[in-house]
């Protein structure tokens, strides 16, 4: 690892002044993704700024403003409290079984909510320095889009990068409108959308997401709704457990009799940010629900794939998980 | 005294070494071994699981080894030195650490603590689980300098004096390993596990995640989800998820073994 500086950061603002004065420099908040990336050389922080027990760790039911009656996550929160919250539990079941569904015990137990949604690809091209990789270093070209990309993306690529982003979390925070409050150098404040805080790869795969050097995620803000009795979020990956998915899907349905009054699909493994599978989403709405309708959605949003020469397979798999998603959501997480 | 007889060694341990390693007994006493290296040898023997089998070597391996021997004085140089003050297995330690430096690293090089693992060193393996502040981290991805004013507890310190941790127990008894290498992991993963459980955390293979939480009796489809994060390259996972469940369930449950 190159050497950098540590220090502990007093509170929010100075750690953001302390990023704001060194373009190289970073927070450093679970660490899970970072400290492997600067093992591996891909990360070359000049500095490291330690956030972790600034507070911004709670979770909160929302009294004010146009998110009332929903809940907030702090930036700074661990994952395993995140799921476990009774709030999380009982309202947003389909976010518990997310996190739930990434890395391992001892990595939630470390991995923040604000870190979560910064993870980068584990695209192995982007991990592997001596391969060419757009997003790690731009202009160098990309190693997967003629290699091996079995892992890669179907939806959004570019002919700059395949890449699919890897957190399960925030494909249940796409599916449930979730909404990132950031806060600036100078203290200033702003709220992301999720469906604008990670990017698609276009000409700028370098860019993950929208939030600026400096900008240090405050929390995650939830707003009320009525899916938490149907909604499920199934993973499916190569091995059972502890592995990134090939495809997942978060799915959410609100139904007066058998008839969807809203529905939410958001996948991941399939493109560079959680793709949200809003001509599945239309197809529902109004419908009766029933296995025919949820194939005609499936199949309403898996014919815009662009599979690459290894991953065909996962158009199929995505028609198939978005069924089998809704299914399990219908019945309560029941197949 | 013979010099033949290294003085560190107990008659004991001399004994278990003679079972263990008959023809290289005579060569390595001659090289003179002192008790410290004698249990690295015996480990690295792969006595380590014949060894855990006698009651004596048990005994013996779990004896703590002492390590007053200073070894937290800093090397020379660091190219960014940080002082980290944080508590191991129950005691106080200062440390003046490279910012690069691993919370696992530390353990190992700094401390003596080498009952860590340093498996993948990229949190893939979980051979490097520690628990901090009673949770299970990865030691390999924490850096010793996010530790400050933090409690640490490693393998060595599960043992209270000779009396082994339950979960060292069942592991003895189910035969949960082959080569020991991801064991210490495996063992504080397990223990950890045993509060989460408690406080009734869920997982991805919980039926109802909506149900209030509230202290769990944990199937084996739970405890294997559980431990997915602690990799086995010899596959004793059968024998792992019966030593856990042992425990777990707060009672003896047939080795695997035996039953088949």
């Amino acid at each position: 690892m190159r050497p950098f500086t540590y220090t502990r950061a007093k509170d929010a603002t100075s750690a953001s002044q302390s990023l704001a004065n060194n373009p190289n420099a970073r927070f450093l908040a679970g660490g899970t993704n970072l400290l492997d990336l600067m093992k591996e050389d891909v990360e070359r922080p000049t500095s490291l700024v330690d956030i972790a027990e600034l507070g911004l760790s709670d979770v909160k039911s929302i009294t004010s403003g146009s998110n009332k009656g929903g809940i907030s996550l702090g930036g700074l929160g661990k994952n395993t409290d995140a799921a476990n919250h009774p709030l999380v539990r009982q309202h947003y079941p389909l976010l518990t079984q997310a996190i739930l569904a990434g890395a391992s015990g001892q990595i939630r137990n470390m991995a923040t909510n604000g870190g979560n949604l910064m993870q980068r690809t584990r695209c192995p091209y982007f991990y592997e320095v001596a391969m060419p990789c757009n997003k790690r270093t731009p202009e160098t070209g990309c190693g997967a889009k003629e290699g091996i990309n079995r892992m890669h993306a179907i939806f959004g690529w570019s002919e700059q990068c395949v890449a699919v982003y890897p957190s399960d979390m925030a494909v249940a925070l796409a599916a449930l409108d979730a909404v990132i409050h950031v806060r600036n150098a100078s203290g200033q404040e702003r709220s992301i959308p999720i469906a604008d805080f990670h990017r698609l790869p276009g000409n700028q795969p370098d860019r993950d997401t929208n939030l600026m050097h400096g900008e240090l995620i405050t929390s995650i803000e939830l707003p009320q709704n009525r899916f938490a009795e149907k909604s499920y979020y199934l993973k499916v990956r190569d091995r059972a457990s502890y592995a990134f998915a090939l495809v997942s899907v978060a799915a959410a349905l609100e139904t007066e009799g058998n008839i969807i009054k809203k529905a939410r699909i958001a996948m991941g493994g399939v493109a560079h940010k959680p793709w949200r599978a809003l001509k599945a989403e239309q197809a529902l709405i109004g419908k009766e629900a029933t296995e025919a309708n949820f194939r005609a959605a499936a199949n309403a949003e898996m014919a815009d794939a662009k599979p690459l020469s290894h991953n065909a397979f996962k158009v199929e798999l995505g028609n198939r998980s978005i069924v089998l998603a809704l299914q399990m959501a219908l019945n309560g997480g029941k197949a | 005294m013979d010099e033949h007889e290294s003085p560190e060694l107990t008659d004991d341990e001399k004994r278990l070494f003679a079972d263990l390693m008959p023809e290289d007994l005579n060569e390595i006493l001659d090289s003179g071994v002192n008790r410290r290296h004698f249990l690295k040898l015996i480990t690295l023997a792969s006595g380590g699981i014949l060894a855990a089998q006698s009651a004596l070597a048990e005994q013996l391996i779990t004896r703590p080894v002492n390590v007053t021997e200073a070894l937290d004085s800093a090397p020379l140089s660091l190219d960014n030195p940080v002082n980290v003050a944080f508590k191991v297995n129950g005691t106080a330690r200062k440390l003046t650490v490279d910012s690069r430096m691993t919370l696992l690293d530390t353990l190992r090089e700094r401390l003596d603590l080498t009952g860590s693992k340093k498996g993948c060193d990229h949190g893939q393996c979980g051979a490097c689980t520690v628990m901090v502040n009673g949770q299970r981290v990865l030691s390999c991805l924490t850096l010793a300098a996010s530790c400050e004013g933090k409690t640490v507890q490693t393998i060595e310190g599960l043992a209270q004096n000779e009396k082994l941790h339950p979960m060292q127990e069942a592991f003895l008894k189910h035969d949960g390993f082959q080569c020991g290498f991801c064991t210490p992991g495996q063992i504080c993963s397990a223990v950890a596990l045993l509060t989460e459980a408690k406080k009734g955390h869920a997982s991805y293979v919980t039926q109802n995640v909506r149900q209030p939480a509230g202290p769990l009796i944990l199937s084996d489809e739970e405890i294997r989800e559980r431990m997915s994060g602690n990799i086995c390259r010899c596959g004793a996972y059968p024998n792992i998820v019966a030593a856990i469940k042992e425990v777990q369930h707060g009672k003896p449950v047939e080795q695997i073994f035996r039953s088949v």
